[in-house]
């Protein structure tokens, strides 16, 4: 019987919180070792078992498996969320890759110098409203179909709803003006998986806080 | 009969560069637009043709294709060069993330502040040196193969003697602590697809100059 994936990163969203999203989507339960301390960081460097010497790391399949977008393919793969031909999973791929892009400015925000944090709250709102969030309104109302790609639940639309609740978290209204997210929200956030993660005590992490900050710091700061 | 894969991009290596040397390695011809004026730019944005308004642009096999990863990925499993199956796909994966993190590094250096220049040239090395270069020596040391993964010839080998070239135009002796990966270029240089990109008159662009980053900067309006 194959073990649950052990997932090794700060306990908090991070670059991990996709993987986690990924993992709780597909109904694969994970267990977590949480970094607190650079001296559990060094030994996992030193013990050889991060690859480049850094996190995300996933313990899966005997494999000990690093890189954000690895991880996610693997286990978009793995467990049936990567379409059902390389057309599909290509389209895939693109959305992933572009709403990483956004999340990629989530994920550092809380990193910067706080007269930025606010200037990049902005920034972060006009890249979803202007580049992003038009393009999934307009493939969902082309299509008219609950899904973004092949009529069924995949990596994309995973990432896509991740993307859109942490973005609501700073900005509550951003959905205003595309009511094709909004019902795509409702409906892929009550998926039973993915409703079950959106619920209390789940592995789904709260939002960035000073703490989280702190330890990342201690952790990684040369 | 299919067309050619049209590239748009500027003229230069910049995100492109690796889907140029990922194309070649398979012995796949293709064309290239170059994109000099920002009407240019405009006018693919207004026919829809970016899905997020951003290049690399690649149109093949009926699909307009962005976001580089994604078009690497699709480019490594027509061609066959993605593993026989999900466990060496994700270790190509991997090296692949981890190869193409330092050559991001890499790729923006021109448009920093030229005063940041040596500093950022001598962490690259740095960071090739201590973090991503001996990996590679390990794996070929290990397992005594003459490819990355599986022992045949894939994306990661196209990918990693792209970084590796590049960094030899940094430091040329980049490789002296490596004899692995010194037999590595050598070998896989004279692959004969290959072994045409290298030779003049190829579509391999060359390092961007003061002229490369004028242009990008013109035609995407920084």
């Amino acid at each position: 019987m194959d073990s649950r994936p052990k997932l090794h990163y700060p306990n908090g969203r991070g670059r991990m919180e996709s993987i986690r999203w990924a993992l709780a989507a597909a109904g694969v339960e994970f267990d977590e070792e949480f970094l607190e301390t650079r001296e559990q960081l060094q030994r996992l460097q030193n013990g050889n078992h991060l690859l480049f010497q850094q996190v995300p790391m996933v313990e899966i399949d005997g494999m000990k498996l690093v890189q954000t977008r690895s991880i996610l393919h693997y286990i978009a793969e793995k467990y049936h969320l990567f379409g059902s031909d390389l057309k599909e999973k290509t389209l895939i791929d693109m959305y992933v890759e572009g709403t990483l892009d956004l999340l990629e400015m989530i994920i550092m925000h809380p990193f910067l110098k706080p007269d930025d944090q606010q200037k990049e709250v902005v920034g972060m709102t006009q890249k979803a409203v202007l580049r992003y969030f038009p393009v999934f309104e307009k493939i969902l109302r082309d299509h008219g179909q609950t899904f973004l790609v092949g009529n069924q639940l995949s990596l994309a639309d995973v990432i896509l709803l991740q993307t859109i609740l942490a973005l609501e978290e700073k900005v509550p209204h951003i959905l205003t003006s595309f009511p094709y997210l909004q019902e795509f929200s409702v409906k892929i956030s009550n998926i039973p998986t993915i409703r079950k993660f959106l619920e209390p005590g789940s592995k789904k992490k709260p939002p960035p806080d000073d703490s989280y900050v702190r330890t990342v710091y201690t952790l990684f700061a040369p | 009969m299919a067309a050619k894969p049209k590239l748009y991009y500027f003229r230069g290596r910049g995100r492109m560069e690796s889907i140029r040397w990922l194309l070649a390695a398979a012995g796949v011809e293709f064309d290239e637009v170059f994109l000099e004026k920002k009407e240019q730019f405009e006018k693919l944005e207004k026919d829809g043709r970016l899905l997020f308004g951003q290049v690399p642009l690649v149109e093949m096999d009926g699909m307009m294709l962005t976001q580089t990863r994604a078009i690497l990925s699709y480019l490594a499993a027509k061609y066959n060069l993605y593993g026989k199956d999900l466990k060496e796909r994700v270790r190509i994966d991997m090296y692949v993330d981890g190869t193409m993190d330092l050559m991001m590094m890499i790729m923006l250096t021109p448009f920093k502040p030229p005063e940041e220049k040596e500093e950022n040239l001598a962490l690259i090395v740095k960071k090739a040196k201590a973090r991503y270069l001996p990996v590679f020596e390990k794996i070929l040391k290990d397992h005594g193969e003459d490819f990355l993964v599986g022992n045949k010839f894939s994306w990661a080998d196209v990918q990693l003697i792209e970084a590796i070239l590049m960094m030899e135009e940094i430091n040329a002796s980049i490789l002296s602590d490596f004899p692995l990966l010194k037999a590595f270029k050598t070998r896989i240089s004279s692959i004969p697809t290959i072994k045409k990109f290298l030779q003049p008159g190829s579509q391999r662009k060359q390092p961007p100059d003061q002229h490369y980053v004028d242009t990008v900067k013109h035609v995407l309006q920084l």
